[in-house]
């Protein structure tokens, strides 16, 4: 029996049920010590003075860091194009290296004690002086300063065909219109947590983190060791969506503090320190014009965005990454402009560039149907595209949204729905129907891999990819049983340490493709040395084989873990990345289907019903599959009905740095989610596989809007959709 | 968090004393504020007394039809009591309508009275707050000020009060029970909180050396058709952006009695005294309501962020009391 596409529990389930799985803050060493840090509390400035004695004698204090006693760090390296360990430097910022404070929040001082409630303690009775000099942390007072992104192929300012301007100009019918989103910050169950050890100038790192090759390199930049001497494990992390994926300055200074104290440190970020130490998502101002014809065929297509990044980093959202690839318009313009704000720098964060970019574009594609008198999904598939809009060269490996559609509408009952607004009435509640569509590119890395099968039957799968609750190892367990023709159960699979073949990071929906690569070359290679060894010794059973060849395991290894191992991977992969992304957009999809009640008077907003169906190519377990994508979701009605950090324009301070303030949905918030899958393998990706996670959180703020303006008449374009804007 | 000494208090008189005879003492209850305020350096009491075990923990019912409710009777347990829910569905309704379910069953009913705001700027030790630094500011007004006050703000200080508990008290008219080494005495709970005026780091009446030792319901036949509606931004386990606890009474078509009493509006417990004035002896129909409600809120004040609790307000209490007449004819 294969076992991909069998709804199989997760592996890790058990451990974590009861609390067995140890997470990055629960490893021990003797003499463990605990740090906290300390908080700059002006955007931009210099230290003037620190007063720490009162920390320094507060009883169990090891250690007071400041700039003035701190280890030497080597700085954050420079951005090159083959070294990504640059771009996972949270900041550029060298953390206790000098008296300049560069965002409101940035760490000036770390406290090590014998225990955390010392350290607490302690920390909150260091008191800095400053000269503060003038700074700019007001994202919308800075709009009319936004300069076009700097141009790099991997993250390009923009696209554009013909003059979308002047057809839109020209189009019979056409929308101009502007939407906001504002700055999210990640919040992970699990906060970052890092527990360091030095064994001479050998480092061991537990860290919450879903890049632990990327955090290997940097630490040893960053101390001048050999990488070699790193070791950075994370066998279970606890939420990461993006927020886990560069390295903040909590695990730079955990490290930092157990060499400068030569005593292992484990330093927990609490709530308010992740939002002042790890980025979250940029806000974003975006314009979407659309021109069609009568008939709703588009002539004109323009999205553009503002974003923000700053003196000391951050990633370029690209904003309109779906948007490029969504429409046969005639004429687009797609263009990323920025603005640079002294503020900490934004991250990766649960789909980053589609989830509020679709938020744009699926609302005005809504408001062209309802300008045009058009069923929205008719509206789609009149502009539905064979061939990539931009260019006319690529083509979609898969492409799937006609019968996402045609299936969605089935599940949900959407041709019931009456299209004019306000015409649907549940008591008090007004209730609306949305529609909108989920786009996200899918990608693939390059891994090492080794795979061991022993006489007893068992087979060992060591590779350095991480597990965050989506189910990862589970599935690669299951692509090995099927890829070897053994029972799952037989299966064994290690992950989660840099000891490992080199893994991916687990981002950009990239890492079961990228590993199931590695899994399915190593188990062919594994067959032919079956093979091979059988025709020698007469066959049977692999168990068979392996006693009668006298041998305890034979092993398939992907990939050399060595540093010109390393390069050869990497100079295999580019080329074969960047031709490949010439020929083909490789994309997973889905529709995401949304029913809201509102409350005519009050505005109260409940989300009463949801259907998402998905093309995110071969599903290899429904059940973990099915979840992450609920989780997915939950996460687009937290963008699109109550996130928001509260940045004050006055002096960029983070105002709600935590989890009663800055709103997530609670489960009373949150209905039932129908969630479906083509199951459609994609020919052009590993093992037909495109990737879940990300796809589910685009497209659901745009298909919360679109429901409520059915439900209410009232078009919101600035998220959250909170009641105060529905009065 | 601060170091701080603890002492639980084996009885009241133990508890009084050590309050009257040193400063900086913090009596400790449920806890689910205090300790947050502490670990956020807010609160920094040299000493905290813990009064879990003082015999405060009763429900009584009074000769007359009151009920006394013991300060530290959880906020779970006497949302469950079968003669609050009988005879003030409201005040249940309100306390279930607060928090979570594990912080209700920490709670107590003194403790929630003396809940302190939840104004971002009072909770932020860098920040400027009149009502936490006397004297540094204000940083709400000018600043994130969505959850601020629009009745009884002044130039120093819009933090709202938070609880739900304590809007359903102000209603239903409750007393509180204090008492000192000096003795002891009783407070109209809506003479119990204060208005910030240029003191808004003084928020009640109570004395530094003064417990709540009881809450005392007094009998309020109305408040059997009662109700609490609380409009705020999920759909749990999130403070009011408007809260209204309303009883009406209606005879012939004619508004008998009413008591109407707001939330997320006010920087205290609100009695809405205008509405009750002006829908008293009118007809109990749409018009009547929308007018009483204009008529309570012609006095608001909002900024930018926070006006519209003035529109909401209004129309909360105009579907609060149309739920309550057509609840109360069907009864």
């Amino acid at each position: 029996m294969t076992t991909i596409g069998q709804p199989l529990d997760r592996v890790d389930g058990g451990v974590k049920t009861t609390g067995a799985a140890k997470f990055a803050a629960e490893h021990f060493y003797p003499g463990l010590t605990h740090a906290v840090l300390v908080h700059a509390t002006i955007s931009r400035g210099r230290i003037t003075a620190l007063h720490t004695d009162e920390a320094s004698a507060v009883p169990g204090v090891v250690a007071v860091l400041t700039h003035l006693n701190a280890p030497p760090l080597k700085p954050a390296p420079k951005p090159g194009a083959f070294n990504l360990t640059v771009m996972f430097s949270g900041t550029s910022v060298n953390y206790l290296q000098s008296d300049e404070v560069h965002w409101e929040g940035q760490p000036i001082a770390v406290v090590v004690a014998e225990t955390s409630a010392a350290a607490r303690e302690a920390a909150a009775l260091v008191r800095a002086e400053y000269t503060v000099t003038k700074s700019v942390v007001d994202f919308e007072g800075s709009e009319q300063d936004a300069r076009p992104q700097p141009n790099n192929p991997l993250l390009p300012r923009g696209a554009k065909k013909g003059d979308a301007e002047a057809a839109l100009k020209a189009a019979p019918v056409s929308l101009d219109l502007r939407y906001t989103t504002p700055p999210q910050n990640h919040n992970a169950l699990e906060l970052h947590a890092t527990t360091a050890n030095w064994d001479g100038d050998r480092l061991t790192v537990y860290d919450a983190t879903q890049a632990i090759d990327w955090f290997r390199t940097h630490l040893a930049l960053r101390f001048g060791v050999p990488r070699t001497n790193v070791r950075v494990l994370a066998p279970f992390v606890g939420g990461a969506f993006g927020g886990k994926s560069a390295i903040w300055p909590g695990t730079i200074l955990a490290v930092m503090a157990a060499r400068a104290t030569d005593r292992p440190v484990r330093l927990v970020l609490s709530r308010e320190s992740v939002y002042r130490t790890v980025g979250g998502r940029t806000p974003s101002i975006q314009r979407v014009a659309l021109g069609a014809d009568r008939d709703g065929r588009l002539t004109s297509l323009i999205h553009t965005s503002i974003t923000r990044t700053g003196p000391i980093g951050g990633p370029f959202e690209q904003v309109t990454a779906a948007s490029q690839h969504l429409y046969a318009a005639e004429n687009i313009l797609a263009r990323h402009d920025l603005v640079s704000l002294d503020l900490l720098p934004n991250t990766f964060m649960r789909a980053p560039g589609e989830a509020i970019g679709t938020f744009a574009v699926e609302s005005a594609i809504d408001e062209l149907a309802c300008e045009l008198g058009m069923d929205p999904i008719e509206l789609r598939m009149r502009n539905e595209t064979a061939v990539d809009p931009i260019g006319g060269r690529k083509k979609f490996s898969h492409r799937r949204l006609r019968e996402l559609y045609a299936l969605g509408a089935e599940r949900f009952d959407w041709h019931e729905r009456n299209p004019e607004p306000r015409s649907t009435r549940d008591g008090r509640w007004l209730v609306g129907t949305g529609v909108a569509t989920a786009f996200h590119r899918a990608l693939t890395l390059p891994v090492n891999v080794t795979v061991r099968l022993s006489a007893d039957g068992g087979v060992l799968v060591r590779c350095g990819f991480h597990e965050m609750g989506m189910g990862a190892a589970t599935a690669q367990a299951q692509i090995t049983a099927d890829a070897l023709g053994v029972p799952f159960d037989a299966v064994r699979v290690e992950y989660g340490d840099s000891a490992l073949p080199l893994g991916p990071f687990a981002g950009a929906s990239a890492q079961t493709a990228s590993v199931a690569a590695g899994v399915v070359q190593a188990c062919e290679e594994l067959k032919q040395t079956l093979k091979s060894m059988a025709r020698k010794t007469g066959g049977g059973t692999n168990e068979e084989i392996l006693r009668r060849a006298k041998v305890p395991h034979v092993e398939a290894v992907v990939g050399s873990d060595t540093r010109l191992g390393r390069i050869a991977g990497r100079a295999r992969f580019l080329p074969n990345f960047l031709l490949d992304a010439q020929r083909w957009v490789k994309a997973a999809s889905g529709v995401h289907f949304c029913e809201v009640k509102v409350d005519a008077e009050t505005g109260e907003t409940r989300v009463s019903r949801w259907a998402g169906v998905f093309d995110i190519g071969r599903v290899i377990n429904p059940k973990t599959a099915a979840s992450q994508m609920r989780g997915g979701i939950v996460m687009g009605l937290g963008l699109a009905m109550a996130e928001e950090t509260l940045v004050d324009p006055r002096t960029g301070r983070i105002m709600n740095p935590s989890l009663a303030e800055y709103h997530v949905p609670v489960h009373a918030d949150i209905p039932p989610i129908d969630v479906s899958f083509l199951d459609d393998p994609d020919p052009k990706m590993p093992l037909g596989i495109l990737g879940a996670g990300e796809v589910s959180t685009a497209g659901v703020g745009a298909a919360v809007a679109n429901a409520v303006h059915h439900a209410t008449g009232k078009r919101v374009r600035d998220l959250p959709i909170t009641l105060d804007k529905l009065l | 968090m601060k170091s701080f000494s603890y002492v639980s208090a084996p009885d009241t008189g133990t508890a009084l004393r050590t309050i009257a005879s040193n400063e900086d003492v913090k009596f400790l209850a449920g806890g689910t504020n205090l300790v947050d305020l502490m670990r956020e350096g807010i609160e920094q009491p040299s000493t905290v007394v813990d009064i879990t075990r003082l015999p405060l923990t009763g429900i009584e019912e009074l000769p007359g039809g009151g009920i006394r409710v013991g300060a530290l009777v959880t906020n779970s347990r006497l949302a469950a009591d079968p003669l609050i829910r009988t005879r003030y569905p409201v005040l249940a309704q309100a306390i279930l309508h607060g928090a979570s379910a594990q912080l209700r069953n920490m709670a107590t009913v003194g403790g929630n009275l003396l809940q302190r705001t939840r104004c971002m700027y009072f909770y932020d030790e860098s920040a400027a707050c009149n009502k936490r630094a006397p004297g540094s500011g204000c940083g709400a007004i000018g600043g994130f000020s969505r959850g601020g006050a629009v009745l009884g703000a002044s130039e120093h200080c819009i933090a709202t009060h938070p609880s739900d508990m304590a809007v359903a008290l102000v209603m239903l008219d409750a007393v509180v029970e204090v008492e000192s080494v000096r003795g002891t005495r009783r407070i109209p709970v809506a003479e119990f909180h204060r208005l910030p005026g240029d003191t808004p780091h003084i928020e009640t009446v109570l004395a530094a050396d003064e417990l709540i030792t009881a809450v005392e319901l007094p009998p309020v036949p109305v408040a059997a058709n009662s109700r609490y509606r609380k409009v705020r931004d999920r759909a749990s386990y999130a403070f009011a952006l408007v809260s209204v606890a309303a009883a009406l009474a209606v005879e012939d078509g004619v508004v008998t009695e009413v008591r109407l009493a707001l939330g997320g509006v006010g920087t205290k417990p609100w009695r809405a005294t205008e509405a009750e004035r002006v829908l008293l002896g009118r007809p109990a129909a749409e018009e009547a309501f929308r007018g009483a409600a204009e008529a309570e809120l012609a006095a608001a004040e909002g900024g930018t962020q926070n006006a519209f609790k003035i529109e909401l307000a209004q129309r909360t209490i105009v579907a609060t009391l149309r739920r309550l007449l057509t609840d109360g004819s069907a009864a």
